[in-house]
């Protein structure tokens, strides 16, 4: 479904990304696991179409997103959903009104039909009733639940989650993993979650890659990923401050 | 090459900073940002969906809330200008000859002085408004998200807010003009005792109606600056509070620049009358 092909991308004389490859299956849920500031959602923003690599390829079902017209792209952006870092909830509208963006603009739905869908997109991640109520009135939970509601009223067939459980407590935290489990089971996405929590990453994911030195370093299974014989994975999963890898 | 700069923080109390070519790059390449959206505005001018609720909350915005500071500097410089070509013909023509003040104000008022204040007041209230909306937007990712949904940012953000600009700064001028001269009348005429009817008679004898429009063309180039300068800061906008900040302070410095250069050489182009 979704393949990334020694992709490259620098900002200055960052190299922030040097070759990185993988490959993601229909209904499979892909955990990108590395530092702070590896390049993790340098990767998701490539994957989705909002950066331009220096070199490599983004393939979706086959198609390279990286040399498409901005119409083109748009079009295949609206197969995605996304959950961001911080939400981004449009902080001008209501919550109806942020999941109701992309029905608005880009479908043939009737106002009543939208109405529906985004009751029954906000019902599906447990929120009822909070139609007209501002961002800013919303818990940081809340928001990351709308911001998933938003993602998915659109029915994307891939849904991106950039470090869904940062900035909450462990208990959101797990629900959101949660919501994501559910969330590819009722509606068979593919799903690319990218955090450094590993306690979600062994819940949520078929498997894991590790990004270190803007490379793919190790891809597996969870268990794999456990077992793996690479000190640089051993560290970062056990959260040891000793290890080959120094610059934290 | 290398050039060299006094910074009395600096022990060494001179420092190396970049060259010249750095800085032509730098500002060539900003020209052409500011080309390339102003190219891609007008290629998605075409293009649906059109935002129209956002177009009518801009044209409220640009429009209608900038009416109470229109109407202050309008009214003021329309004073302060029947003032000084009071002072002028009563000095250098003689008594009598203020009553061809009228048509002086006017002409002043509609070509020159009211499309730059409305330019400048809006500038200061509008464009730095949507620099700071929209690089707040950019700060939150809410410009990604719009992208991630399927929406071209420049479509969504830009377009509305030029075309409001654009109809917007016209009708604030007409709106100005009206001030201005109505307040030019109210110093010549009941403050100083200039004849009504000749004054009112030189005025409508001496103005054309091609004065008031080459102010109005003149305002709808500067709504253009003001919104595009403005959202393309704020589409730049990096680095937290701080990058909103510099954003909406750059968008009122350039814009407002921007309209002093370009209105002298609209002046120059535009033909004196038709």
């Amino acid at each position: 479904m979704i393949q990334v092909v020694d992709l490259h991308k620098s900002f200055g004389h960052n190299k922030v990304l040097q070759g990185v490859n993988l490959r993601l299956k229909h209904g499979e849920t892909l955990v990108i696991i590395g530092q702070s500031g590896c390049g993790k959602s340098v990767l998701l923003k490539h994957i989705i179409g909002l950066l331009k690599p220096d070199k490599g390829q983004v393939l979706v079902d086959g198609v390279d997103i990286t040399n498409l017209k901005a119409d083109e792209l748009h079009k295949i952006t609206r197969r995605f959903g996304m959950l961001f870092q911080g939400s981004a909830l449009f902080d001008s509208m209501t919550v109806g009104q942020n999941v109701s963006f992309g029905l608005e603009r880009y479908t043939e739905f009737s106002p009543e039909e939208i109405k529906e869908l985004v009751k029954e997109s906000l019902a599906k991640v447990g929120l009822i009733g909070i139609e007209n109520l501002m961002p800013y009135e919303l818990s940081g939970g809340m928001k990351k639940r709308v911001g998933l509601a938003r993602a998915i009223a659109y029915r994307p067939d891939i849904i991106l989650y950039d470090e869904p459980s940062t900035g909450i407590d462990p208990i959101r935290a797990d629900a959101i993993n949660d919501l994501a489990i559910r969330m590819k089971q009722e509606l068979k996405v593919a799903t690319i979650i990218i955090t450094h929590d590993m306690v979600s990453a062994y819940k949520v994911a078929d498997r894991i890659g590790m990004l270190y030195g803007g490379q793919i370093i190790e891809m597996g299974s969870p268990e794999q990923i456990k077992n793996s014989e690479n000190q640089v994975v051993q560290q970062f999963i056990h959260g040891r401050a000793e290890g080959p890898i120094k610059n934290w | 090459m290398l050039t060299w700069s006094f910074n009395p923080l600096n022990p060494k109390m001179f420092q190396i900073t970049k060259s010249p070519i750095f800085y032509l790059n730098s500002f060539l390449q900003q020209v052409g940002e500011v080309g390339l959206l102003f190219f891609q505005t007008f290629k998605n001018l075409f293009k649906k969906p059109w935002e129209k609720k956002i177009f009518i909350q801009q044209l409220e915005e640009i429009g209608v809330r900038s009416l109470p500071v229109v109407s202050l500097t309008a009214a003021f410089g329309g004073l302060v200008f029947g003032l000084q070509t009071y002072l002028g013909f009563h000095r250098y023509i003689g008594p009598g000859s203020e009553t061809y003040g009228g048509p002086i104000i006017s002409l002043g008022l509609s070509k020159e002085l009211i499309p730059i204040l409305v330019g400048l007041m809006v500038s200061g209230r509008v464009g730095s408004a949507m620099a700071a909306e929209i690089g707040t937007m950019k700060i939150t990712e809410q410009i990604d998200a719009l992208f991630s949904l399927g929406a071209d940012p420049t479509r969504y953000l830009v377009v509305p807010r030029t075309l409001a600009s654009l109809v917007m700064l016209p009708c604030l001028t007409i709106y100005g003009d009206i001030i201005g001269m109505a307040a030019g009348f109210f110093y010549n005429v009941y403050l100083m005792g200039v004849n009504r009817v000749l004054y009112i008679r030189n005025t409508l004898l001496y103005m054309e109606l091609w004065d008031i429009m080459s102010g109005l063309i003149k305002s709808a180039v500067f709504g253009v600056i003001i919104a595009l300068i403005g959202c393309w800061q704020g589409l730049r906008t990096e680095g937290g509070a701080e990058g909103v900040g510099r954003a909406t302070t750059r968008t009122v410095v350039i814009a407002s620049i921007l309209i002093l250069i370009v209105n002298f050489f609209l002046s120059k182009a535009l033909p004196a009358d038709l």
